[in-house]
């Protein structure tokens, strides 16, 4: 899967879970700051992208993920 | 075997009211963040009451709403995190002061489901011949376990008690409360506690917010079916009361489009062990769920433990 395909699937959640423009979807746009995802709403974005993506996001990495960009590379390498 | 039902209910909840508004005087927040977090609008907090005074007041309501009397009573079960008193407990000093002689009297402690166990223990109670009426009560003070300058956890509690009085049923009628599931994610339970001296309530909101809402839907279904009723014909959901998102996330993976969802959480914020027969208590005196309909409660949080069982609304 490529960079833009994750890309576009994370677009798709972030409109169903928080209600996100797909248009603003990008790299480099942090989830809190930039597209207003609230800490619960980064909960429900990471499970519904382990269950798309077939991957793991453990509590202690959720943290860890402020932009688009940083969830994307954490899905290309574990998924 | 027989089983057991609920005759009635009660809840106490103190006089003073607290408002969003109120706690941003205190701390750094606003209605509005409240409101979208956790759905908050007012919680009750009391000042003199203690768990076991709010506790006797919920429990004397029930039991003067059951029809039976004091004298009938032979089992006390108050499920508490927050009693101060160690002993006598909180279920003996209910019963002396409403005039139960000489109950089985215990308290248990599991935090925020601890209603679900309390009820499940009464009920397995009188299955077993140990009891023929019993008393479960929830009630917390909450307020004596948080910490009123941490502002990502004083916005959610409130002080509250429920009640309900159970009776065995007669041979032949369809027993009233329903087999319970129950258990516990214990490797976690360090993402909600209230430990050490002087203990304050601390929570990891989004691993807490992460188990609720994908943990605790398939065992509320398991609930329904150990109970032999479809998820379709429930007609009040009752679960713990602790975060609207919460209830709404549990309630998108349950198929119950004919329950009302009790959201008291609005109006009393989280009341832990009281927030279940305190929003039960409240659907039936609003008469939102006629008598008889099954009702599917779910308690959930510190620990981390959860029960649940369907029962028939009294």
């Amino acid at each position: 899967m490529t960079r833009d395909e994750i890309i576009a699937g994370l677009a798709e959640i972030l409109e169903e879970v928080a209600g996100v423009n797909p248009d603003d979807v990008a790299e480099e746009k942090s989830f809190t700051d930039d597209l207003d995802v609230d800490s619960l709403s980064m909960v429900e974005v990471v499970v519904a992208a382990e269950e798309k993506f077939d991957v793991k996001i453990p509590d202690n990495e959720v943290q860890n993920l402020k932009t688009v960009g940083d969830a994307v590379s954490y899905i290309e390498s574990n998924a | 075997m027989a089983g057991s039902r609920i005759v009635s209910l009660g809840h106490y909840q103190p006089s003073r009211l607290v408002t969003n508004d109120d706690l941003a005087a205190i701390v750094d927040t606003n209605d509005e963040w409240i409101r979208d977090r956790v759905g908050i609008a007012t919680r009750r907090v009391a000042d003199t009451e203690s768990v076991a005074d709010m506790a006797t007041s919920a429990a004397g309501k029930a039991l003067a709403a059951s029809g039976l009397t004091a004298a009938d009573i032979d089992m006390v079960v108050v499920a508490t995190c927050s009693a101060i008193d160690r002993c006598p407990n909180t279920a003996a000093r209910v019963a002396h002061r409403l005039g139960i002689a000489a109950p089985a009297a215990m308290d248990v402690n599991t935090a925020c489901s601890g209603f679900s166990y309390a009820l499940a223990t009464a009920d397995h109670a009188i299955r077993a011949g140990s009891s023929r009426n019993a008393i479960v009560i929830g009630s917390e003070k909450l307020s004596d376990v948080t910490d009123w300058t941490d502002r990502s956890t004083c916005v959610l509690f409130g002080d509250a008690a429920g009640a309900a009085v159970l009776t065995a049923t007669a041979d032949g009628e369809e027993p009233g409360i329903g087999p319970v599931v129950w258990g516990s994610a214990p490797d976690r339970g360090d993402v909600l506690k209230i430990e050490g001296w002087r203990p304050y309530i601390y929570q990891e909101g989004q691993a807490v917010f992460r188990w609720a809402t994908t943990a605790l839907a398939p065992l509320a279904l398991q609930a329904c079916e150990r109970a032999g009723v479809a998820s379709t014909d429930i007609a009040a959901f009752v679960p713990h009361q602790a975060n609207t998102r919460i209830i709404d996330g549990i309630v998108k993976r349950l198929n119950i489009p004919n329950a009302v969802i009790a959201k008291d959480i609005v109006e009393s914020g989280n009341t832990s062990a009281a927030s279940v027969p305190l929003a039960l208590s409240k659907l039936v005196e609003r008469r939102e769920v006629p008598s008889g309909a099954p009702v599917l409660l779910f308690g959930f949080g510190g620990g981390l433990t959860y029960a649940g069982q369907v029962v028939r609304c009294p």
